[in-house]
């Protein structure tokens, strides 16, 4: 019966635009690291904070875009990542790039955590419980018990790290290329995460729960697992955000934070991780564009841009590429 | 032949509404088992009460061993694949990546990428949508994935609940041969859930009648399908 069946055509197709692919990533890397050398410092800043919501966006996707479990409550993560690196440099010295490791690992530890009682809530329950959890966080923050680490409402100011080993670098410029250091990692890492039997299962659970444990597959265990990764990710970016804006206060993490990762997440797509990008570049310019069109207005501006991107592009830059790409690889065909 | 699953006395609720009240059955080493009934019988519940999906109490022994406390993953790990009602197909992975969610508990990576292709093997048609995203398959072609998938965990014991619901006439005759030969040459024993009473007593060996939720008659399938009067009162045929 095998000899019977045709070969499949898949490989062929896919040889030449996995190259195409590679080639692509290459030289978004080079405009990547040749951007600092042409722009002004302040762009330098506004680019590396770009980087930095991409992770954090990267962490919400797996959760809600590979896994289906949604969440409010991403704001808590990025503040307890920025509040972890924060007071490291502040009260112990902590050099400031082995705050991220640490920053992450808690987060990794306070997601599972809250993903295991999470397991019991699913859809719009789920979002309610981490919308608590995202409200009480600044508050938390703000409690004069704790004010000796947090600093209170006035919050931790960090000192700006220089470029090291006398690299002819401005401060900024030096931060991008270390946040697009880590970005790099964090996303080749993500990659790979979902290309596994693990991103498999994950994507099994979001598909149909019931069918997945049929398969054998633990759902509780995936489920707060993915939860930690998620919230690890979202920590290391309030890690790198704190480095990067070099102040930690709690009205800096507020519920609003975690809209605006959720509406990067839906600018870029949910579940496909470059789209991230285009989510963070999103949640940070074009805010900044509505207030240049009416001061008054701003919000009302960018709710407007936000409706009008989802009627144009219900699957956000996700949908926009692919399409791109299949117009090019038709033409490469013919 | 030894019995390779044996349920006594299985009772199942859903909340408050008691849906099955004692079955007992069996199914053989290698063997072909069928429970008949019409709608509301309880025979989805049965299957799913044997996967640990409902809230369930009574006996249920597999391979010597009871399950009747294990959970649902723990169950698929010892060797029952339950292609379920609704086919529960992973619908925006494509094909392969949902045979290759079935074998997601074994490790030995070679053999797993050989039983794709013996899948493809049996369904040809999943071979030509390898790529393709599951959701996007016909009802047939997304029962034939469901069945190669459970094929994927290397089962003893497979779960069919109505695998003919929804096919062409044509497409449930060559389904049914193909289950025969997966019994046959691949020793899978079956456990299959029908309203189709004919093509499941030609297939099976042992066939039970279900009427809400308990078990009316119980023999060789060749028995109920040479006897007229059962037929007639249960079967309707």
């Amino acid at each position: 019966m095998l000899e019977s069946v045709p070969e499949p055509a898949v490989p062929d197709v896919l040889a030449p635009s996995l190259i195409g692919r590679n080639g692509l990533m290459l030289a978004l890397l080079a405009v990547a690291l040749l951007l600092p050398f042409v722009v002004q410092n302040f762009l330098i800043f506004q680019l590396t904070l770009v980087l930095v919501y991409a992770i954090a966006i990267i962490g919400l996707n797996l959760l809600t875009g590979f896994n289906g479990q949604f969440s409010l409550g991403h704001s808590a993560f990025y503040a307890l990542g920025a509040y972890v690196a924060a007071m490291l440099m502040d009260k112990v010295d902590f050099p400031y790039p082995a705050t991220l490791p640490v920053a992450g690992i808690a987060c990794f530890v306070f997601g599972f955590l809250f993903g295991l009682p999470a397991l019991r809530l699913e859809g719009v329950y789920l979002a309610l419980a981490t919308f608590a959890l995202a409200v009480a966080t600044p508050q938390i923050l703000k409690l004069s018990p704790l004010e000796y680490w947090t600093g209170g409402v006035q919050g931790i100011v960090i000192n700006k790290p220089d470029a090291p080993f006398g690299l002819p670098l401005t401060q900024d410029q030096w931060l991008y290329f270390f946040t697009l250091f880590v970005t790099v990692i964090m996303t080749v890492l993500a990659h790979n995460l979902v290309a596994s039997r693990t991103g498999r299962a994950m994507m099994a659970i979001r598909d149909n729960p019931t069918a997945a444990r049929s398969m054998g597959i633990n759902i509780a265990l995936y489920k707060s697992l993915t939860f930690g990764v998620s919230a690890l990710y979202t920590g290391i970016a309030g890690a790198l955000g704190a480095i990067v804006v070099q102040f930690v206060a709690p009205d800096s993490f507020t519920f609003l934070l975690s809209i605006t990762l959720l509406v990067g997440l839906v600018v870029g797509g949910v579940g496909w991780i470059p789209g991230a990008f285009f989510g963070g570049a999103f949640v940070l310019f074009v805010p900044n564009f509505a207030e240049s069109i009416s001061k008054g207005l701003s919000g009302a501006v960018y709710g407007v841009m936000i409706i009008l991107l989802i009627f144009v592009l219900p699957t956000g830059a996700s949908g926009l590429v692919r399409a791109a790409l299949q117009r090019l690889r038709a033409h490469k065909i013919q | 032949m030894t019995a390779l699953l044996e349920v006594r006395d299985l009772h199942a609720s859903y909340g408050t509404t008691r849906v099955l009240h004692g079955l007992s059955f069996g199914v053989l080493e290698g063997g072909v088992t069928t429970l008949l009934g019409g709608n509301g019988a309880g025979k989805t519940t049965t299957l799913r009460a044997l996967c640990g999906m409902v809230l369930r109490t009574g006996e249920i022994t597999f391979a010597g061993r009871s399950i009747a406390h294990l959970s649902t993953e723990d169950i698929a790990r010892l060797g029952i694949a339950h292609v379920p009602d609704g086919r529960g197909t992973f619908v925006r992975l494509t094909v392969e990546e949902n045979l290759e969610l079935g074998a997601i508990t074994r490790r030995d990576r070679n053999a797993i990428a050989q039983d794709v292709e013996r899948v493809f093997g049996y369904f040809p048609i999943l071979q030509k949508r390898r790529g393709q995203q599951a959701g996007t398959l016909s009802g047939g072609e997304q029962q034939m994935l469901a069945i190669g998938r459970a094929l994927m965990l290397q089962p003893r014991l497979m779960l069919l609940d109505e695998p003919s619901f929804g096919l062409a006439p044509r497409l449930v005759r060559e389904l049914f041969g193909i289950l025969a030969a997966l019994n046959k040459s691949e020793g899978v024993s079956l456990l299959v859930v029908e309203q189709n009473a004919a093509l499941a007593l030609d297939l099976a060996d042992q066939a039970y009648l279900v009427e809400t939720g308990r078990i009316v008659f119980s023999g060789a399938a060749r028995e109920i399908r040479e006897d007229e009067k059962i037929r007639r009162s249960y079967l309707g045929y």
